[in-house]
């Protein structure tokens, strides 16, 4: 990453200030004409850096306290196919797949689950489960009981 | 939560545009003012409703490396190796779960080449084995939580 982005990077990553011309604020921060700034944050969200620019919701506050971690053990034949379609039910917010770990973890898809309570959760989960069915031999579901530690991955 | 803020929840958490005066272009778009718009945003930001409003970053895409971590660790050690393994700032978020593996962590590091000396480490301070689970593949995530 050169140095203009991580500028921006640094100058956005804790937000937008809440002004009437944003970009101007941040394009100065970083000491560029506002249409340089355009041009890298289109080039960021292009090649993905940048995931989305708008507002980032607490999924506590808004209900979503049964979250759980769900794990799959998909056929490596249909898991990325399958893979999508999880990835794009409104409940899940994050599904990736990670290497098994034999004979400890044989798990390979991974989706993170939010409800707004235990059996929401659960429902949520059941319509993944219907949906793999066909390339499933296995499956869990962990919940979080504490969270440990919890710090933003931030430049520093 | 009122109209306004859930269309903020609802339409406002992608797309924000890049123009000059981006407040007042999103707020016509949900039906509001500039000036409405920001102080709604203000106010859901100080309640909490929001934990941020602007660009949310890709941390693996802007060059870090990051792996996902489980370990199975026994109740009565549980304090002692949370204690350790906190102690590293690549260790970026830590939740015991109800499982086998109770112990799930996310490193983030600043290059690849550092993840298996860290892991290493924290086996020997622990005495217990590390799962590294990194991710091979992120599926495209369209849809987000509504209000």
């Amino acid at each position: 990453m050169n140095a203009l982005d991580e500028a921006i990077v640094r100058a956005t990553q804790a937000g937008l200030p809440l002004v009437a011309e944003p970009w101007r604020a941040v394009a100065q921060a970083c000491g560029m004409p506002e249409s340089q700034l355009f041009a890298r944050i289109e080039a960021m969200l292009h090649d993905g850096r940048i995931r989305r620019i708008g507002a980032v919701p607490n999924h506590y506050a808004l209900g979503y306290t049964a979250n759980a971690m769900s794990v799959w053990d998909v056929a490596d034949d249909a898991v990325d196919a399958l893979g999508a379609q999880v990835g794009a039910l409104a409940f899940v917010t994050h599904c990736y797949r990670r290497p098994r770990r034999l004979p400890e973890w044989r798990y390979n898809l991974f989706a993170m689950v939010h409800g707004r309570s235990r059996a929401d959760t659960d429902a949520h989960v059941a319509q993944i489960r219907a949906l793999l069915e066909p390339a499933l031999r296995a499956a869990d579901v962990l919940y979080s009981t504490r969270i440990l530690k919890k710090t933003g991955m931030r430049l520093a | 939560m009122d109209e306004l803020e859930r269309a903020v929840i609802n339409r406002l958490q992608g797309g924000f545009p890049l123009c000059a005066r981006p407040f007042a272009a999103a707020a016509r778009e949900l039906g509001t003012d500039e000036a409405t718009l920001i102080a709604k945003l203000e106010a859901m930001l100080d309640a909490g409703t929001l934990t941020r409003f602007g660009p949310m970053y890709d941390a693996e895409r802007l060059g870090g490396a990051f792996t996902l971590c489980a370990m199975s660790v026994p109740a009565a050690d549980f304090e002692r190796v949370t204690a350790l393994v906190n102690a590293h700032p690549e260790v970026a978020h830590n939740y015991e779960r109800a499982h086998r593996y109770n112990m799930w962590f996310v490193i983030a590091a600043a290059a690849r080449a550092q993840i298996a000396p860290l892991l290493a480490t924290l086996e020997a301070e622990t005495g217990y084995p590390v799962l590294n689970l990194p991710r091979e593949q992120e599926y495209f995530i369209e849809l987000r939580l509504v209000a």
